[in-house]
């Protein structure tokens, strides 16, 4: 994206011939043509839907009301939704961050070649289906499942442990799953950061843990503010794993959604919670956006 | 003129000179942040790797380790048509999300990298935008669409709908790929005579299918693992693979889905091999 701050010299140089002008307006004019059937099917299929989505959730039996917003916050229930889901989301990243950084940061001190092996072991689960990962969890969590039983073989319990349904299998569940997004751009920044720098501070007389605290970890920040807001993001729109390894009491706002349409067929109010959900993630992204770019998410780099 | 060394990637020379990074002493703190980092990955990859040798148990139950060898789960995949079914609905979606998401990518890709238009910023921010909405609020907003249009339940929306998950996949790899590529190749090209069509077909094209490649693959898999808006508007009809495993461990885990999941980390295995492959040639070649 930053190429495009450079363009408009070129296009000013070119105004100077109304020929070579009209040449350049008419390749901008086919460039603009190659766009258009991928931006008309984002229009027609994704900006439109949603744009409905949030007038549909102002309006209830045909006129304008903040009806369904002030069930969200009024109706204890949904309230305890939306409580929960945040919970969550800051639990999952919290958790997330303590076991990331630290890998994140192991690898990007390997050569290259030994930190790209290691690197296999975090991508094979982040190629790997969603359902997939939940059904080993389910396999490994459940009452007579693997962790369980191992547990009990080692006499380290004298009953299974209740691991699922419940918040222990959602959070096991999702931080497996978003793991990835943390490691993938704090390693991506960590790798980038001078180890000369390091040196230098150890040179001038710093131990290895300040020069760790005072340089090294500051310079990492963007790549683990990167992740985190990423984690976040995608942990509070959360809905297959707390879908099969949650609690019945504790669902998430996706699931709330999900069952309003279903179940319950009322979909103004999940536009209203879908609206509510999208404001959150777009006030994030707009902070994700400042600190390291658009381009950087799933961008080819670390693959 | 001045555009083009700022096109090259600026990180090359720092990259290098990680590639060897400095050696470490031998030190306690060391090995304790080894040991770590080895659990973590283990609590990464365990999961993934212990369902395949469960997809082989001879138990009617689930248990580990196996207490024998069979292949009950892969004959009752292949046996049961709601399976098998499933597993062709979503290989037909995928396969032509991939094709539209892909030729409607490049396309997009071109225009973004090489165009100047008002608005371009915001375009772009659109483009990548159904990366980061969540999937859910994509799903209730195409479905409350698709009952007027009539598509709820057609072989024609589901693979709209996931075009539009699928999209910024090829943008984002497209792009990346044709902003690191020397735009005097294809002047030259023109001066020799190609046309714009022969330029791309000879000259761009292969010079960015590193990245064609990337895109489609992920525009595949975003599409082939794709549940929540499948869920919504494809139907029991137009089942997919993603649903009928939801559907297996919502209310009691079915054991087939172990041999569906070994087949399909299977897949993302040789995926991932074949990415690292192309990525490994696309750099010699450059």
């Amino acid at each position: 994206m930053a190429v495009t701050a450079r363009r408009p010299a070129v296009g000013a140089q070119i105004a100077v011939d109304p020929r070579m002008r009209k040449l350049y307006l008419r390749r901008q004019a086919a460039l603009f043509g190659l766009l258009l059937p991928a931006l008309l099917l984002l229009l027609v299929l994704f900006v439109y839907p949603i744009l409905r989505l949030l007038v549909t959730s102002v309006y209830d039996q045909g006129i304008i009301s903040l009806e369904h917003y002030r069930r969200i916050v009024e109706v204890d229930v949904y309230l305890r939704v939306m409580r929960t889901t945040f919970t969550i989301a800051l639990q999952v990243t919290a958790i997330c961050l303590v076991l990331g950084y630290p890998l994140a940061y192991f690898l990007s001190t390997l050569r290259a070649r030994t930190a790209r092996l290691l690197l296999i072991l975090v991508l094979i689960p982040f190629w790997t289906s969603i359902l997939v990962r939940t059904y080993a969890w389910m396999v490994l969590l459940q009452r007579q499942g693997v962790v369980n039983r191992w547990l009990l073989e080692l006499g380290l319990i004298d009953e299974p442990l209740r691991m699922m349904y419940n918040r222990i299998g959602v959070l096991v569940g999702m931080v497996h799953v978003l793991l990835p997004f943390m490691v993938l751009p704090a390693f991506a920044v960590m790798r980038g950061i001078d180890r000369d720098l390091i040196r230098a501070a150890q040179n001038l007389g710093a131990t290895p843990l300040q020069a760790f605290l005072r340089i090294f970890f500051p310079l990492s920040l963007p790549g683990v503010a990167a992740g985190s807001l990423l984690v976040f993001i995608l942990a509070l729109g959360f809905f297959i794993t707390p879908a099969l390894m949650g609690g019945r009491t504790e669902i998430m706002i996706a699931q709330l959604m999900e069952d309003q349409i279903r179940t319950q067929l009322n979909f103004p109010f999940a536009a209203a919670l879908g609206t509510v959900l999208l404001a959150v993630t777009l006030v994030i992204f707009v902070i994700y956006n400042r600190l390291l770019g658009l381009d950087k998410i799933f961008g080819g780099d670390v693959s | 003129m001045t555009a083009q060394p700022a096109a090259q990637p600026r990180t090359r020379p720092v990259a290098e000179r990680q590639a060897r990074p400095p050696r470490f002493a031998f030190s306690w703190s060391r090995v304790l942040l080894a040991v770590l980092c080895g659990l973590v990955l283990l609590f990464l990859i365990a999961p993934v790797v212990i369902v395949i040798p469960m997809s082989f148990s001879a138990a009617k139950y689930l248990s580990f380790p196996p207490p024998g060898f069979s292949l009950q789960w892969y004959e009752n995949f292949f046996n049961r048509s709601d399976w098998t079914s499933a597993m062709i609905q979503s290989i037909r979606v995928a396969f032509t999300v991939m094709i539209l998401a892909t030729v409607l990518g490049i396309m997009a890709s071109l225009a973004l990298v090489r165009g100047n238009f008002p608005g371009k910023d915001l375009i772009n921010a659109v483009i990548v935008s159904p990366l980061i909405v969540p999937t859910i609020i994509v799903a209730i907003a195409i479905y409350g669409i698709y009952a007027r249009l009539h598509l709820v339940q057609t072989f024609f929306g589901l693979v709209l709908a996931h075009t539009v998950l699928a999209l910024p996949y090829v943008i984002v790899n497209v792009t990346a790929t044709l902003r690191g590529f020397d735009i005097r190749l294809e002047q030259a090209a023109q001066n020799l005579g190609a046309n714009p069509l022969q330029t791309f077909r000879y000259v761009t094209l292969p010079l960015i299918a590193p990245g064609i490649f990337a895109g489609a693959v992920f525009a595949f898999i975003a599409s082939f693992d794709e549940l929540i808006v499948a869920l919504f508007i494809a139907g029991a009809q137009g089942r997919t693979l993603p649903m009928r495993m939801f559907e297996g461990l919502r209310l009691e885990i079915d054991p087939t889905i172990a041999s569906v999941s070994s087949m399909l980390i299977t897949f993302s295995v040789l995926v991932l091999l074949s990415a690292e492959l192309v990525r490994r040639r696309g750099r010699t070649e450059a």
